[in-house]
């Protein structure tokens, strides 16, 4: 994304870039309902609905908050800190091209927007099970607006770091670096489950983690394929490099998966999908097919190390959003700063082609990201926490999300339902399972 | 020597298990089942289906024991499954005719104590 339009060129649309960036779209929209499925995968059964519900809370709150504001403050003018007010509520998105770009501006929108709806949903997996559902609700409108956009503005929106020099693909500090120390603040705030630490606290389906993570995989060729906003060599070697990262984190997950415990896992192997792709999402345009491969060898083991080490300690951030997209990110925005190279990316070389002076652009986002996330996170969540109460009472966590939120579950079979007729509010003893 | 039957939340079950082994009692079955005590009927809605849900899941414990065993494995029940909401569940003590272990033959008092180490 760096390729963000600084120089003024000749602005028409592309109908061959624009048709790509309208599958691409798509493609990343879907990954919000393959993170809740990989999510509810990973709950206990009794939270699977509100769970899988949270990253459907996302689309909404944040595609409302994307066009009323937060794509302004994300993309309007490259001031160093925070985006203008003149896309407020899409004014001015139209079908003309953003400045040197080849999409019209409502597909870049849209593009964008579904970047802030996962993002968003990420963040979720740090307090599922028992965080109350209302409150989840403000928190996303929020964050979405004041943790996303700013981020976004910092590194694809023209502000500090991307004027900067910071080479970000498609979104290791306002995706990854952003989602996973938000996760790490959320967790922190919002406390353990009631059980943790005492009782095993089981995935209860590992097919669904498994056909979420093989979703998010298939989406993730939009989200990083469209990072180059058209069918041009950055993006071309992004979805390849796509394809290349995460098979290389699976080799290393079984390796080490095999080392520790002699099997290799399937959720393991789940967790490594992700991995891989958040790996190669700052580096995807930026690094050679072979440095893409040696990334997914090498970035796979302190994501490996952290999922290992954090349920040992006291903080229940619960589906290791940290691990697999906050230290992942960093990895990868930190690699790029070593093994960019000008030949393919037509940009910027890294230190190991003889600019130094890359990897400490990249060292400033690695760090300035995960503290303004960590931060605004941890401070936003105390205030929600002022206003409402963030988390179910211990009966409600005990008796499940689902029931006590939705009003269902996930896995109702029916004996014992009463019907309630809606006319006069009699209750009918016809329990509704009855084949008569 | 009675049989035992303890019905509890299934969110406690883990909590009986820790009890039970706490008392040293070591055989166990548990089966999943569905069951009305009294508790509050919980309201679901399926679009547009309106439903009670009157019974809610229970984890049901069988436990065969001798005579000296009885009170603690009752104990470990109570102590594993209340919370003190209506819906914590019945014990129920029943007398046992027989048991016998498959493995051994062995009878009654010898088919219901563990075997040590």
């Amino acid at each position: 994304m760096s390729a963000v339009p600084i120089l003024a060129a000749a602005s028409a649309v592309d109908t061959g870039d624009t048709a790509w960036m309208l599958a691409a779209t798509a493609l990343v929209l879907m990954m919000t309902p393959a993170l809740g499925l990989f999510y509810a995968g990973l709950v206990r059964s009794k939270n699977t609905l509100n769970t899988f519900m949270m990253s459907i809370a996302a689309i909404a709150i944040a595609m409302v908050t994307w066009a009323l504001v937060g794509y302004s403050l994300a993309f309007d003018g490259t001031a160093s800190l925070i985006g203008g007010l003149d896309h407020v509520g899409l004014h001015g998105v139209d079908f003309a091209p953003r400045e040197g770009m080849t999409i019209p501006h409502l597909v870049f929108m849209a593009f964008q927007a579904t970047f802030c709806i996962i993002t968003t949903a990420l963040v979720s997996g740090a307090v599922v099970e028992r965080m109350r559902f209302g409150a989840f609700l403000v928190f996303a409108a929020l964050w979405s607006v004041v943790v996303y956009a700013v981020l976004a503005h910092w590194a694809f929106g023209g502000g500090w770091l991307a004027a900067g020099g910071t080479l970000d693909f498609a979104g290791g500090v306002p995706v990854e670096m952003a989602s996973g120390f938000s996760a790490l603040a959320a967790a922190l705030v919002v406390g353990a489950r009631k059980d943790y630490g005492r009782q095993a606290l089981l995935p209860h389906n590992a097919v669904y983690v498994l056909l979420g993570a093989g979703l998010l995989w298939f989406g993730w060729f939009g989200f990083n394929g469209g990072s180059g906003f058209s069918t041009g060599n950055n993006s071309v070697l992004a979805f390849t490099n796509t394809l290349l990262t995460p098979a290389c984190s699976l080799v290393t997950w079984f390796v080490l998966d095999l080392i520790r415990g002699r099997r290799v896992t399937a959720i393991g192997a789940a967790t490594a999908i992700i991995v891989g792709c958040v790996l190669i999402t700052p580096a995807g345009g930026f690094v050679s097919p072979g440095w893409a491969m040696a990334l997914g060898f090498l970035g796979a083991l302190p994501c490996y190390a952290v999922i290992v080490v954090r349920p040992r300690t006291r903080v229940d951030e619960t589906l290791d959003v940290l691990a697999a997209h906050g230290i992942a990110g960093f990895t990868g925005i930190l690699f790029i700063g070593f093994v960019a190279q000008a030949g393919w990316n037509g940009i910027s070389d890294g230190l190991l082609y003889g600019n130094a002076a890359q990897l400490g652009d990249q060292a400033l986002a690695a760090l300035a990201a995960p503290a303004y996330a960590f931060g605004m996170t941890f401070v936003l969540l105390k205030l929600i926490g002022l206003v409402m109460p963030l988390r179910a009472s211990e009966r409600e966590e005990a008796l499940g999300m689902d029931v006590t939120y939705h009003g269902e579950e996930a896995y109702v079979t029916g004996e014992g339902a009463i019907l309630v007729v809606p006319e006069d509010g009699a209750r009918i003893p016809v329990p509704v399972a009855d084949p008569g | 020597m009675k049989l035992v039957i303890g019905i509890v939340r299934p969110e406690k079950a883990n909590d009986v298990l820790e009890a039970l082994f706490r008392a040293e009692v070591r055989g166990v079955s548990l089966s999943r089942v569905q069951g009305h005590g009294g508790e509050l009927e919980r309201v679901e809605t399926y679009r547009g289906t309106t439903v009670q849900m009157g019974l809610s899941d229970k984890i049901r414990f069988e436990i065969a024991v001798s005579d000296e065993f009885v009170q603690p494995t009752i104990d470990a029940l109570c102590e594993g499954a209340r919370t003190g909401e209506v819906g914590d569940g019945k014990i129920f003590v029943l007398p046992l005719d027989q048991a016998v272990r498959i493995r051994t033959g062995e009878t009654d008092h010898g088919a219901v104590t563990p075997v040590k180490g």
